[in-house]
């Protein structure tokens, strides 16, 4: 039912309405989400308890109210010949309506600052997750695990621009998702390398701002195994609506042997350094490390965007010398959207990038750079 | 003394006259909400469907952001400053405004301000893309170039609203006729009076955080830069000092446009003045304590958190006697429904489901899942469009006949209120279930589940805009060849502006008026 490549149009919504058939009516209204997930911690399932109750207390009063309203639209017409009262003050009126509101708030207060002063509570956690948000993807440290990596949005970009059908997970789908534990106390501390942005996933119930410079911190434990998606929610630039957070919670036994499996692929790639490339092999990596990595800012077609992202295509560093490339590549461009990039890729997709952005777009530079250079660079040779 | 307006166009570039300015800034504020209007269009018309269609993400930010700011400095606030200037002096029987040189250099360097802005539409690098929050380093380090004109545009605007609440105020304490105290005067310029306050301490404010981006571009300062020891959070603490009164200069002067209409309508005084004028006043001062609210999400100390929590809800209070004594004041009244009050009582009844989804924002808990998402959009379109908008609206038919002597058509009224209701509530009452169904804020694309809603949305969005369209044609048909209104206009309204002929002469109440 998720698998349309368009919305499906809202006036369907009325035949099956006038059909009747009490099932398909059960699924429209199960296709028309329209409320706050419960979720699947106790922190997420505590704030949907409070969120309806607002919402009923809400209701309520505003069923007071718009009644007596619309009493006085329909009895005090003056097209019912109605004479107009006089009376225009009442303290002891006044008084009620201050007072009671007063205490409405008060019973609202009290279990909203329960919940906060639990979600506040970072202490005794079972393990540490350092999360920093770039633009425009999230990168994730196992701080005790000697283990990090990006995770970027894996909706091919037919399917954004049309040509291809939406999948069922589309826009809320990465190439390495958050794998954690379930029943443990885990503890997320939250930054950004760049601007602002926020880690938001709605089944947990967090979401917080990823501040450059500074690291704030979140907790949740999650009580069932699943796939929870959820969406930067600060605007961060232009791929803000494009860098979604997936987390996979697994059973204890699940999550360490991935992690087993991820370590070893990280020894794997540091393995790789010391290898010597071809041309080719490098060009092909470097095509699909700069369509997942630098496209958003210098466009597919490495033409930039003029007056932001500069173009790569014929001018400037691309086709100037070698060495300066890997610099601008390793180390950024301080004071700029151009991040340093030699802590976010391995030696191995930086020597790629930079060999295929000196001979793609018609550059033909000639050249190419192996990942022990790289290293070299790193290292300050 | 007593002469007419000059001809041609000088009359409008030199003239010092309230009504001529008032009249100015009204058209200036409708063109800008057409303008803004137009880029609202572009964004829903992109979130029509899933995926990307017509513009470029890059774009599309930049027209949330123009979006923003052109409704809120362009259209609301000039056209609050314009309803003042034509009816401040009439209300409280004063010639003229207090300062009518400066009067005309606010209003005239506002176009200037907006040329400016819009041009950055076409500069290198686009327009601002940041929000029309524009938080730090998004609006700093990461933004176009064409942030300084940005910066430059506010400081005008700045400028401008400084020497209108000024104007504003010495008007108000200096100017009344005789008799007229302060617990006399009409609602709309107690309001008016508070507002003028909250825009000198706040606007400043902003002009302060704009310079201190101007330094952190150009001048090598650090404010919001981390790793040169600023913090991007103190931007938002500066911004929100500024922004949360800014929101209540939006919709202080509706609460006294309703206030005036609602009591003409009903036959029946304004219930409980007295606590009318309290309550704006408390809300005023609580508008200068609960700025955080809008960062719950930025990871503040508890204490902190819960301290703006608890404000916020107190709100809640002031803001209900007003709906309670609007409520009074309709009951046993004898009630009927021309279009200035069809758009107050909808007003009041969308405006406290406003309030609502306010009050469930204040709740720091439940706001770290609505943070950010349709769910505010939804809340805050629901208080500035019917708020503002409407208010504003039903302000223009309420004393347009005696601005023009001319009385606008009751049926195209209706059908424009009926319209613009519509519109509003198909647009913007979806987004409460988009937004707490997932969908973050200033997106340019999402998830199918998502689908149904947005549509729905931007089909009301150009049912709305479309209303607007209408509403011009009735204000200029109205004063081309609308029939002649009687100087009363309504059948009992109160306050001094009715005493005048309609149309309202080039100058009034030279000589002062007695008020009893
Ligand atoms: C967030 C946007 C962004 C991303 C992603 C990005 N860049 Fe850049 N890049 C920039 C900007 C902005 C500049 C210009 C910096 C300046 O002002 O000198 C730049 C400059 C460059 C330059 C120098 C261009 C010149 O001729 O001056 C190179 C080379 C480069 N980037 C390579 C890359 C590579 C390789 C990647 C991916 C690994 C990448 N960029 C990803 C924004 C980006
Ligand atoms: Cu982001």
């Amino acid at each position: 039912m998720l698998n349309r490549a368009h919305g499906r149009s809202p006036w369907l919504l009325a035949p099956a309405l006038l059909v009747g058939s009490y099932q398909s009516l059960a699924e429209e209204v199960e296709r028309w989400k329209y409320n706050m997930p419960e979720g699947v911690t106790p922190v997420s399932q505590n704030i949907h308890g409070l969120h309806m109750e607002m919402f009923w207390w809400c209701v309520g009063i505003g069923v007071v109210v718009f009644s007596i309203m619309l009493f006085s639209m329909i009895f005090h017409r003056k097209s019912r010949g109605v004479k107009p009262a006089h009376f225009h003050e009442s303290t002891t009126l006044e008084i009620i309506w201050t007072v009671i509101p007063v205490v409405i708030l008060i019973l609202m207060a009290i279990p909203a600052t329960k919940s906060l002063i639990n979600l506040y509570d970072t202490s005794e956690a079972d393990m540490d997750v350092l999360i920093t948000g770039y633009q425009w993807r999230w990168k994730y440290d196992y701080v005790d695990e000697d283990l990090s990596f990006f995770s970027s949005l894996s909706t091919p970009r037919e399917q954004i621009e049309g040509l291809a059908p939406k999948g069922p997970h589309y826009l809320l789908e990465v190439d390495e998702p958050l794998v954690v534990p379930i029943n443990k106390k885990i503890r997320f501390l939250i930054t950004a390398n760049d601007v602002i942005h926020a880690w938001w996933v709605p089944a947990l119930g967090v979401k917080k701002d990823a501040i450059p410079g500074f690291i704030k911190e979140s907790w949740t434990i999650i009580n069932e195994p699943g796939v929870y998606r959820g969406q930067c929610a600060e605007l961060c630039g232009r791929d803000h609506g494009f860098m979604p957070i997936v987390v996979d919670a697994r059973t204890e036994e699940d999550y360490r042997a991935w992690l087993q499996e991820k370590q070893a692929a990280a020894a794997a790639i540091r393995e790789l350094t010391s290898k010597t490339f071809t041309f080719d092999e490098l060009y092909a990596r470097g095509e699909e490390v700069y369509n997942r990595s630098c496209a958003a800012c210098h466009q597919v077609n490495g033409e930039g965007i003029p007056g932001t992202f500069p173009s790569l295509k014929g001018v400037g560093v691309a086709v100037g010398p070698i060495d300066h490339h890997i610099d601008v590549v390793v180390n950024g461009v301080k004071g700029t959207a151009m991040q340093a990039f030699g802590p976010q890729l391995s030696e191995v997709d930086i020597a790629a990038v930079v060999t295929y952005e000196r001979n793609a777009w018609g550059n033909n530079m000639g050249d190419m750079t192996q990942p022990i250079d790289i290293y070299n660079h790193k290292q300050g040779n | 003394m007593a002469h007419g307006p000059a001809k041609g166009i000088a009359r409008w570039l030199y003239t010092t006259n309230h009504k001529d300015i008032g009249s100015m800034y009204l058209w200036f504020s409708f063109a800008m909400f057409l303008l803004g209007g137009v880029f609202a269009l572009v964004i829903r018309a992109e979130l029509f469907q899933p995926g990307l269609q017509i513009v470029d993400p890059n774009f599309f930010n930049q027209m949330t952001t123009m979006h923003g700011l052109v409704m809120v400095f362009g259209a609301v606030m000039p056209a609050f400053v314009g309803l003042a200037n034509w009816m401040v002096p009439m209300m409280i029987g004063a010639p003229d405004m207090a300062l009518p040189r400066m009067n005309n250099w606010s209003f005239w360097i506002l176009p200037f301000a907006f040329a400016m802005l819009t041009s950055t539409l076409f500069m290198e690098g686009g327009a601002p893309n940041f929000g029309w929050t524009f938080y730090a380093p998004l609006s700093t380090t990461y933004a176009p170039p064409s942030v300084t004109f940005f910066i430059f545009a506010i400081h005008i605007m700045g400028a401008s609203s400084i020497m209108g609440a000024i104007n504003i105020i010495a008007t108000i304490l200096n100017m009344r006729a005789p008799g007229m105290t302060l617990m006399k005067m009409p609602l709309f310029v107690w309001t008016w009076l508070i507002t003028a306050y909250l825009l000198i301490a706040v606007m400043p404010v902003l002009a302060g955080v704009v310079t201190m981006m101007l330094m952190d571009i150009h001048f090598g300062t650090s404010f919001f830069n981390a790793a040169g020891g600023g913090d991007p959070v103190l931007f938002q603490h500066i911004f929100w000092f500024f922004g949360h009164p800014e929101v209540y200069i939006m919709i202080l002067p509706a609460f006294g446009i309703v206030s005036a209409i609602i009591p003409t309508f009903s036959r029946k005084p304004l219930f409980g003045y007295a606590s009318m004028v309290y309550a704006t006043a408390s809300i005023a001062f609580l508008s200068f304590i609960v700025w955080a609210h809008h960062m719950f999400t930025v990871g503040m100390p508890l204490a902190g958190e819960l301290f703006f929590m608890y404000a916020t809800m107190l709100i809640a209070v002031p803001t209900g006697v007003k709906v309670f004594n609007w409520t009074a004041t309709m009951f046993k009244g004898s009630l009927t429904f021309e279009t200035p009050m069809l758009f107050s009582i909808a007003f009041v009844i969308l405006f406290t489901i406003g309030g609502f989804s306010g009050l469930m924002l204040a709740i720091a808990p439940a706001d770290f899942q609505y943070h950010d998402t349709y769910f505010v959009v939804a809340h805050f379109h629901y208080v500035l469009v019917p708020g503002a908008i409407f208010s504003i609206t039903a302000a223009v038919y309420y004393w347009l006949p005696k601005w023009s002597g001319r009385m606008y058509s009751e049926v195209m009224g209706k059908t424009h209120f009926w319209l613009a209701f519509i519109g509003l509530n198909v647009t913007f009452f979806p987004m409460h279930f988009s937004g707490l169904a997932g969908m973050p804020r200033r997106i340019p694309d999402y998830h199918m589940m998502f689908a149904d809603w947005n549509m729905i949305s931007s089909i009301g969005a150009f049912l709305f805009g479309g209303a607007q369209v209408l509403f011009l044609y009735i204000v200029i048909s109205t004063i081309v060849s609308g029939r002649k209104a009687t100087d009363k206009v309504w059948e009992n309204p109160e306050g001094l502006e009715w005493t005048v002929p309609s149309p309202a002469p080039y100058h009034t109440f030279s000589t002062p008026p007695e008020v009893k």
